[in-house]
């Protein structure tokens, strides 16, 4: 058991390094494996913001649009701009996280559900400027002829090449998320989440903290669109609508909000078997939508909770401190005790 | 630009609209403090329930103004009939199993059946839109002072108005709408009252889908067609109307409705005129969005205020 712990993730990597030989190769296959891939950080990203810090994100499309049109705009013909594939990748994860900041701001002092139809609404505000910025970014028609990304001179053309690149970032953004996660940043991060009021109290700077969650999560999608930019050499607005959204956030939900290994679970899960079930598709969100019922009454956890959350949610303790102190009115303050 | 009057009898008719849907929003919010992300797919619903109701009997012209009456007011009674149903279905099902659960359980849960709906929509009824037929209610232009208007305008603020007006009276001057009164303000207490939680619930889950599914055939009506996202964009500006008026304060959602209508027609025009030409009608959509995130970051609670005392859409308190 200890050896599968200390092991585990490397074999896994090992695993999943050769991963496109086993399965035949197929550029097809391999294309899946990227798209999931892909998914795999959109999901981790959505899971510091709303499975650590608990703020739910309806618009995350938006940040993933960001990196995406931000290689598009300076790696292809639209403007002509050619810069380095790592440049861009850097810059899309800025970009996205200053964006992720100045949604990140205005909502502060607002609760859950508020905060959830604020950020729906600021995502749709980006799809639509990217629709209908026409002038900057071709409308509806989107950006094609994106250059094939390079990595000092080693140019990454095929579906396998950006495979490995999407493995090492995924490596990565595990070790630094995973690292975080138990931090005092994380610790913190669950504190509000379960209860932001005692975390104040705590001396916990919520503010702070909220915004640093919003800025990883966006930069993460960010990094995240910059390589489907790149390895699809197109993008438009369609990639990036409300419902992409919510695909990203159920595979935090139903993969297990709060828990690493649950989303990537659940980012696989629901790329993978909609793919195998090709000839099912106008029914994907359909099922999607029950299963989220589903999850939600019988294993919110998730398929692989993260305990901590898990017990959150069966409490009932929400975040709402001022839920807990509901007997009392405190819009009368002499009801009792006199004043 | 159109005249002013002009912008306001659109502005106003489509905000009634809203304000509708609007009111579902706020009354589902306070008794559960959930916000039904579904509430605008059940609008839907009730579009196409009408369409289907329409294509069923094979209504077509030429009919009398008693009949034409009786067929609208079987459009309403049938569509309200079976979107109820399905509200209080879908509470009995997705909603109340999560009562006492986390405050993020039920809104995922709203989020999936929303998804539910839509996509059922979109398989049962296809992904093209689906015209209203008209046919059988021929629209009537009328002037008054330059500006023009249709009966089905009319129409609509006339049965918004009465249905405001109803259930004004039911909630403030009934027992039923005392009962929903007091178990919006504290569940707990009400209950220790002898009032029953779950059949108000359902009550509230009767009236909000109702109200939203008459918006919805009056919509299409007006509209002339029906489509499975409708509900979606409907939903967020009802949901921003019932904010603006203060959400959980029914006369708040009418006046927010309304304001939201107005708000939305005045700066559809206004915007190519403010903006030098860059930003197109198009954008008016933003307008809710942003009317949105202004009223929540500047006046949260809204125009008229929260009715509930204990619910805070912020963390600081103003006492």
């Amino acid at each position: 058991m200890q050896l599968l712990r200390r092991f585990g993730p490397l074999g896994l990597l090992v695993i999943l390094a050769l991963a496109p030989f086993q399965l035949g190769d197929a550029i097809a296959i391999v294309r899946v494996l990227d798209l999931i891939a892909i998914y795999c950080l959109l999901a981790l990203g959505l899971n510091v913001v709303t499975g650590f810090a608990g703020l739910l994100v309806l618009g995350y499309a938006a940040f993933y649009a960001v990196g995406a049109y931000t290689y598009a705009f300076f790696a292809s013909a639209q403007f002509n701009i050619h810069w380095p594939f790592l440049l861009l990748l850097l810059l899309g994860g800025v970009l996205a996280a200053f964006f992720g900041l100045l949604l990140g701001i205005p909502v502060l002092r607002l609760r859950g559900d508020y905060l959830a139809i604020v950020t729906l609404g600021f995502g749709e505000i980006i799809r639509l400027f990217l629709n209908n910025l026409s002038s900057v970014t071709n409308g509806p028609q989107g950006i094609s002829l994106i250059d094939t990304p390079d990595l000092f001179g080693y140019k990454l053309s095929t579906p396998t090449h950006i495979y490995y690149l999407l493995l090492a970032l995924l490596a990565l953004s595990v070790i630094f998320l995973r690292r975080l996660e138990v931090s005092r940043v994380g610790r913190a991060w669950a504190a509000i989440r379960e209860d932001e009021g005692a975390a104040r109290a705590m001396g916990v700077d919520t503010t702070r903290l909220k915004l640093m969650a919003f800025a990883i999560g966006a930069s993460t999608a960010g990094l995240a669109g910059v390589v489907f930019a790149a390895l699809q050499g197109f993008v438009s607005p369609e990639s990036f609508t409300f419902w992409e959204s919510i695909l990203v956030l159920s595979m935090v939900v139903v993969g297990g909000i709060g828990s690493i290994p649950g989303v990537i679970v659940g980012a696989i899960a629901l790329i993978g078997i909609p793919e195998l079930l090709r000839q099912y598709s106008d029914y994907r969100l359909l099922a999607f939508g029950l299963l989220m019922i589903l999850m939600m009454i019988l294993r919110p956890g998730g398929i692989w909770p993260s305990r901590m959350v898990s017990a959150e949610m069966r409490a009932g303790h929400g975040n709402d401190s001022v839920e807990e102190a509901a007997p009392e009115e405190p819009v009368a303050p002499t009801a009792k005790g006199g004043n | 630009m159109d005249t002013i009057l002009q912008q306001l009898i659109n502005g106003v008719t489509v905000g009634s609209m809203y304000a509708l849907i609007a009111l579902g929003y706020t009354m589902v919010y306070g008794v559960l403090l959930l916000l039904n992300f579904a509430h605008g797919d059940l609008f839907m619903v009730g579009s196409y329930v009408a369409i289907a109701v329409l294509a069923f009997a094979g209504i077509a012209g030429g009919l009398g103004a008693a009949a034409i009456a009786g067929v609208i007011l079987s459009l309403f009674l049938v569509s309200a009939f079976f979107v109820s149903g399905l509200g209080v279905a879908i509470e009995k099902v997705a909603y109340k199993p999560l009562r006492n659960s986390s405050r993020l359980a039920p809104m995922l849960s709203a989020l999936g059946v929303s998804l539910v709906l839509e996509n059922a929509a979109m398989l049962v009824a296809g992904r093209a839109p689906r015209v209203f037929p008209s046919e059988f209610f021929p629209a009537q232009i009328y002037t008054l002072f330059g500006a023009t208007f249709s009966n089905h305008q009319v129409l609509i603020l006339v049965v918004s108005a009465g249905l405001m007006a109803g259930l004004y009276y039911l909630v403030n001057h009934t027992i039923l709408g005392l009962q929903i009164r007091a178990v919006a303000e504290n569940r707990n207490t009400a209950s220790l009252m002898g009032i029953n939680i779950d059949r108000t619930i359902s009550l509230v889950f009767i009236i909000g889908p109702a109200l939203g599914a008459a918006a919805g055939v009056m919509f299409s009506m007006y509209y002339g067609v029906a489509f499975f996202t409708m509900g979606f964009t409907a939903g967020i500006k009802a949901f921003t109307a019932a904010v603006l008026g203060g959400i959980g304060n029914i006369p708040g959602a009418m006046v927010g409705g309304i304001l939201l209508g107005l708000l939305e027609t005045f700066g559809a025009g206004l915007l190519p005129i403010i903006s030098g030409g860059l930003l197109t009608p198009e954008y008016k959509d933003i307008f809710a969005f942003l009317v949105l995130i202004l009223v929540l970051i500047f006046r949260p609670m809204g125009l008229l205020g929260e009715r509930i005392p204990m619910e805070s859409m912020t963390w600081k308190r103003s006492f």
